[in-house]
């Protein structure tokens, strides 16, 4: 394991310009195909439901947020667009990477301020708050900022500005962590 | 004409299938435009790398655009794409907790999936830290379910809000955008010059 990715090469990204009209003409697409956008949190909300129903059925049938989850005829939660999606968008990265030859041992990128330690407990935070953060704003950045505002949705350009604002409004006491 | 699944043109198990390769083709974006490296990500909020903002801002327009031309040629009926709901004050924290979250984690959801699958530890520890957010929230829920469906608003667009047409919205976002890509840029470019080039 190695604590630094030392590419110094310009990495081989695609022109950002490029890549967001891909994106556009995918969630484009989407919308022509299936009538919504795309989403990421929503197969990990349908894993935890579905491990939670297997543990304790009874805890989910009590529990308002949870039960919504359950489909009534009895099938998996699992059985879901979104978690296809999801198992997809990581099989998309792992062949991206694949083919731009990113693909390496397992290693943790931090800046060179902060020991690895300190980046996984801040990776770790961060995805706590991620998780709250994009139930109570109904999607995360794909699902509400991106997906939400593509179809002209008030509240997803409210998440959006949002996001980026108090991402924003916190960055320069949290410079340490990156710069 | 369109959205076909909903409508039942395409109909059976194949929506599984096209899930599948959109969420593939939707994973392969991410990684290839750079969103695997949280150091790339932050960098829009340090003015170092603007990369999240053009790739998000470029797909938007993209999209916006592309329904408007959609809608206008009659392909597809938007009375049928789904308009995410807004409830103001759960949306409003949601939003802001979710910068934090940004901000601390250097990913987002989606790009933390690619990321991982291209072999960072740190993705795989976000991952499960939305795993345990989620979770926490849920356990939580009843706590706080009234303030979750307070301040419903309905499906409402941003148009609808600003009394004017989807195709005005368009026009507005458009600009922003623009002015957007040529800020950041001159930005970028003065941020680069006293930043040592980072490695990514």
């Amino acid at each position: 394991m190695i604590s630094e990715t030392n590419n110094e090469k310009r990495p081989n990204y695609l022109n950002p310009y490029f890549g967001g009209l891909l994106l556009g003409l995918l969630l484009l697409a989407v919308f022509f195909l299936a009538g919504r956008g795309l989403s990421a949190t929503g197969s990990l909300k349908l894993s935890i439901a579905t491990i939670l129903e297997f543990i304790s059925p009874e805890h989910v049938a009590n529990n308002p947020y949870w039960s919504r989850f359950i489909p009534e005829d009895g099938s998996s939660p699992l059985f879901n667009w979104l978690v296809f999606a999801g198992i997809g968008t990581f099989f998309g990265g792992l062949i991206s990477g694949a083919v731009y030859g990113r693909l390496g041992k397992l290693r943790i990128e931090h800046s060179p301020k902060i020991s690895s330690k300190t980046r996984l407990v801040v990776a770790g935070i961060g995805g706590i708050l991620f998780g709250i953060g994009s139930q109570f704003g109904r999607g995360c950045s794909s699902g509400a900022a991106l997906s939400g505002t593509g179809a002209f949705s008030f509240g997803g350009l409210l998440v959006l500005v949002l996001m980026f604002g108090s991402g924003y409004a916190i960055a320069y006491f949290f410079r340490k962590l990156w710069i | 004409m369109g959205p076909l699944i909903p409508q039942g043109i395409i109909i059976g198990q194949w929506d599984f299938v096209i899930a599948l390769l959109i969420g593939m083709a939707f994973g392969f974006i991410l990684e290839a435009s750079g969103f695997s490296s949280s150091r790339n990500i932050a960098g829009v909020f340090y003015g170092y790398n603007f990369v999240v903002l053009r790739v998000f801002f470029f797909a938007l327009i993209v999209a916006m655009l592309g329904l408007l031309y959609f809608d206008y040629f009659g392909w597809i009926n938007m009375d049928l794409v789904y308009v995410l709901p807004t409830y103001l004050p759960s949306m409003i924290l949601g939003g802001i907790i979710m910068g934090f979250g940004f901000l601390l984690g250097g990913f987002c959801p989606g790009t933390s999936l690619t990321a991982a699958a291209i072999g960072k530890i740190d993705a795989f520890v976000f991952i499960g830290g939305v795993f345990i957010g989620i979770f926490i929230f849920g356990e939580a829920f009843p706590y706080f379910e009234e303030f979750y469906t307070a301040g419903y608003l309905g499906n409402i667009t941003i148009g609808e809000v600003l009394g004017m047409s989807n195709q005005l919205v368009t026009l507005g976002v458009v600009m922003v955008a623009l002015a957007a890509f040529w800020g950041t840029w001159l930005i970028e470019k003065r941020v680069r010059k006293r930043i040592k080039l980072f490695k990514f």
